[in-house]
């Protein structure tokens, strides 16, 4: 066991896991000699090689396509995408390339890649550093989607991703790299020091793709969170004293649906939290997706607390983010709903 | 299938990753860099069949001699006023680098990105190219904005995100746009810029104006699609619009080895596309202007577009983000064989006796001052601090045209947290 921030928890789970697999390689922008603009892969060029860890041109598109046809050969590839906001030149070659190789080829090929993307605002990046653009590949049939919230579970859930032979993106909250973030920004940062999540298992471990976590068990609502959204959460279920089922997603695709049926069966109300705009986001899916299997069970309507659907803005980044006051209002609303 | 063995006697394949030249605490040494002499690839006329003209891309196209003197025939002549006002506003870039750079570092905004080494580029092309002419830049461009005197204190309220940003602090801090000054609002996402650029000139074209595009990025930059998609159209359209490349050398920590210069320059990439390509000294302002005139004067006589490969040296770091001396050796900024471009600037003015180091001094001081006077009546209007300066409703605006209902509702949200959040 040791203390690790997120950073230190991903580079544990590439440096676990290409210690253990000669196929696995990293590339991406800037993640080789200086070890990635957030200093995910440091160290790992030095000690695995410039052939399993380098740099590459700037272009996703060719990060991708490289990583495919890398993975084609037989190789696990993980490339980095510098930041979520610079994954769309890349979308071509993940959407129509990456997600159906399996599926076209009738298990021809398959196409192992793990996308590490970190996504997420709140560190005043504007709209082009801060966007959650998740849904855009939960909408994308033959690709998983995992978000980690903290460094316990990103190292488990990436080598899990690393060792999956589907394409998997996987979202780092990078607003939670060097600590959990509870909503407060103007309040002093917090480390992964003290956090019983930021205690980490040296070795090889997995935690499974497509399995939730109960963060905390209550009866009077079900809050579904991934990300850093699970310790904004948390801080503002303490504060309005609310005793809920707290379930961090862990993994958008495939989805946990027994976790959280069973849980709104037995609380009755649902609140879904994410950062990313509203319209179309992943929690219009989940809400769906509990309307149709707890539709008897609810006793007030689902509530959706979001970014607002406007691109992320600078100055005003904190009138954007889904922050205590928008999630406390939402579920005192639900908790208060009578039918 | 072929049976192996015809090769097994071959060494096995090995995977090549481009290794640049120096890493921190290395000596440098740029004795392997080709520096021609100046005209050692003459100016061509403007009308010249690109397939004549191939050796511009892979020469240096120098007017500056290491004399201090502008010889050969790139030699645009400049009269001495044209000569100075380039170097007063090259100097007053710099100053307003450093000033803005250290607001950053006091906490005043969020992130800021120099142009330290490359002023000749910006300033000496757009003085080259007429007012009207559309510039489509990368955010290491804003010399464009100097060159045409877009109002400093615009510029900083911009980047305090204050409420006075004409932008509205929508944008992260030096993302400026300016359609009055013919200035197109920068992308954060590399390259975008390029095949837009060539849509802006297609269409200047197909109205019968006179007037043409330019479009700059980074070398890093050539790599994306959208690099080759602006020389593909460019190319087929034959479209008024010239190409910059802005070959600093580095990409954040990336040598330029990873964007391809390991087996030939960036200017070359232009002959595969029969664009006529010039590869330039980007340290020495006369060079520069002389070929973006080339190119410009091409572009307006209907003889479409030109690639332009600026050859220079990124003198700082990336942005406040990145920190240099963890990748490259400190060495190679002051090893670097084309200098700096004030500096040369500077000394051939001198050399000609329009200039001396006492007015040097005091113009120096003058940029500071201007600077300076700028940043507090920037400064009246507020800094970026947790978006109190803009009101919340700007956030829901231009996003589309009308507000649709959605939007409305979601800014009464706002409205209601901001009451919570801020009581007056
Ligand atoms: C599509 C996209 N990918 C990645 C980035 C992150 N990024 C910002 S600047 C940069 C390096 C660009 O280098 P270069 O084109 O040489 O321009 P320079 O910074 O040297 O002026 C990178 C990778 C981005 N902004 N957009
Ligand atoms: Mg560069």
């Amino acid at each position: 066991m040791a203390r690790m921030s997120m950073i230190q928890a991903i580079n544990s789970a590439l440096d676990v896991t290409m210690g253990r697999d000669p196929d696995i390689v990293i590339l991406g922008e800037d993640v080789g000699y200086f070890g990635g603009v957030f200093r995910v892969t440091a160290g790992l060029q030095e000690k695995y090689g410039k052939e399993r860890c380098f740099d590459t041109p700037i272009t996703e598109c060719g990060i991708i396509g490289a990583a495919i046809g890398m993975a084609a050969y037989g190789l696990r590839p993980v490339p980095e995408i510098q930041f979520a906001d610079y994954v769309y030149p890349g979308l071509d070659q993940i959407v129509s390339e990456a997600a159906r190789l399996r599926h076209r080829s009738a298990g021809d090929f398959q196409c192992p890649l793990a996308i590490r993307i970190p996504f997420g605002g709140g560190i005043f990046g504007g709209q082009t550093h801060s966007q959650s653009p998740e849904a855009l590949f939960t909408h994308v049939a033959g690709i998983k989607t995992v978000v980690p919230s903290n460094p316990r579970d990103a190292k488990g859930l990436l080598i899990a991703a690393i060792e999956d032979n589907d394409p998997v993106i996987f979202f780092e909250p990078k607003r939670c790299y060097n600590g959990p973030f509870d909503g407060y920004y103007d309040r002093p940062a917090k480390t992964w020091a003290d956090h019983p999540d930021g205690e980490v298992e040296d070795g090889h471990y997995t935690v499974p793709l497509g399995k939730a976590r109960l963060v905390t068990e209550g009866n009077d609502l079900t809050v579904l969170a991934y990300g850093t959204m699970v310790h904004v959460a948390q801080q503002v279920l303490i504060e309005h004293g609310l005793s809920a089922d707290l379930i961090d997603l862990r993994t958008l695709i495939p989805l946990d649906i027994e976790t959280i049926e069973a849980s709104v069966k037995k609380t009755g109300r649902c609140a879904i939290i994410h950062e990313a705009t509203r319209t179309s986001g992943f929690g219009a899916e989940l809400s769906a997706l509990v309307q149709e299997r707890c539709f008897y069970h609810l006793e007030a309507p689902i509530e959706r607390v979001t970014g607002f659907d406007t691109p992320y803005p600078h100055s005003l980044e904190w009138s954007y983010f889904p922050g205590p006051v928008r999630i406390g209002e939402a579920l005192e609303r639900l908790v208060k709903a009578e039918a | 299938m072929s049976d192996r063995s015809p090769g097994a006697n071959r060494p096995r394949l090995t995977l090549h990753v481009p290794e640049p030249p120096f890493r921190p605490g290395d000596e440098v040494d740029y004795s392997w860099l080709d520096i021609p002499e100046p005209d050692a690839v003459p100016r061509p006329d403007e009308t010249a069949a690109p397939e004549a003209i191939r050796d511009l891309a892979y020469g240096l196209i120098r007017v500056l001699d290491f004399e201090n003197n502008a010889v050969g025939s790139w030699n645009p002549g400049l009269p001495p006023e044209t000569l100075l006002a380039m170097l007063r506003k090259m100097a007053l870039l710099r100053a307003f680098d450093e000033r803005m750079h250290r607001q950053q570092r006091q906490g005043k905004t969020s992130f800021y990105v120099k142009s330290t080494g490359e002023e000749a580029i910006a300033i000496a092309q757009t003085f080259a190219l007429d007012r009207a002419d559309m510039c489509f830049p990368s955010y290491r461009q804003p010399g464009i904005l100097f060159a045409r005197d877009y109002p400093m204190v615009e510029m900083i309220n911009q980047i305090f995100s204050n409420n006075a940003d004409p932008l509205k602090g929508r944008q992260l801090p030096i993302m400026y746009s300016a359609k009055d000054y013919g200035f197109f609002s920068i992308s954060g996402n590399l390259a975008t810029q390029y095949p837009q650029a060539v849509g802006w000139a297609m269409a200047s074209a197909s109205k019968g104006d006179d007037r043409i595009a330019a479009v700059w990025c980074g070398e890093g930059s050539t790599s994306e699609g959208d690099f080759h998609n602006g020389l593909t159209f460019g190319a087929v359209y034959n479209a008024p619009c010239v190409f910059n490349v802005v070959n600093n050398q580095y990409a954040i920590s990336s040598y330029s080895g990873f964007a391809g210069s390991e087996r030939t320059t960036f200017a070359a990439r232009g002959i595969g596309y029969g664009i006529p390509a010039l590869r330039v000294d980007g340290n020495d302002a006369l060079a520069v202007y002389s070929a973006t005139r080339w190119a410009a004067d091409r572009a307006r006589s209907n003889l479409g577009p030109t690639l332009i490969e600026l050859f220079t040296y990124r003198a700082d770091a990336h942005s406040t983000s990145d920190d240099p001396a963890a990748y490259r050796s400190a060495q190679e900024r002051t090893e670097w064989p084309l200098g700096d471009p004030i500096t040369r600037l500077k000394r051939h003015c001198i050399a000609l006796g329009i200039w001396d180091m006492d007015r040097q001094a005091a113009m120096d001081l003058e940029v500071a001052e201007e600077v300076l006077a700028a940043q507090k009546e920037a400064e009246k209007n507020g800094i970026l601090g947790h978006g109190l300066h803009q009101p919340d409703i700007t956030m829901f605006q231009d996003v589309y045209e009308h507000m649709p209902w959605h939007l409305k509702e979601q800014s009464e949200q706002a409205a209601r947290e901001r009451a919570h959040k801020w009581p007056e």
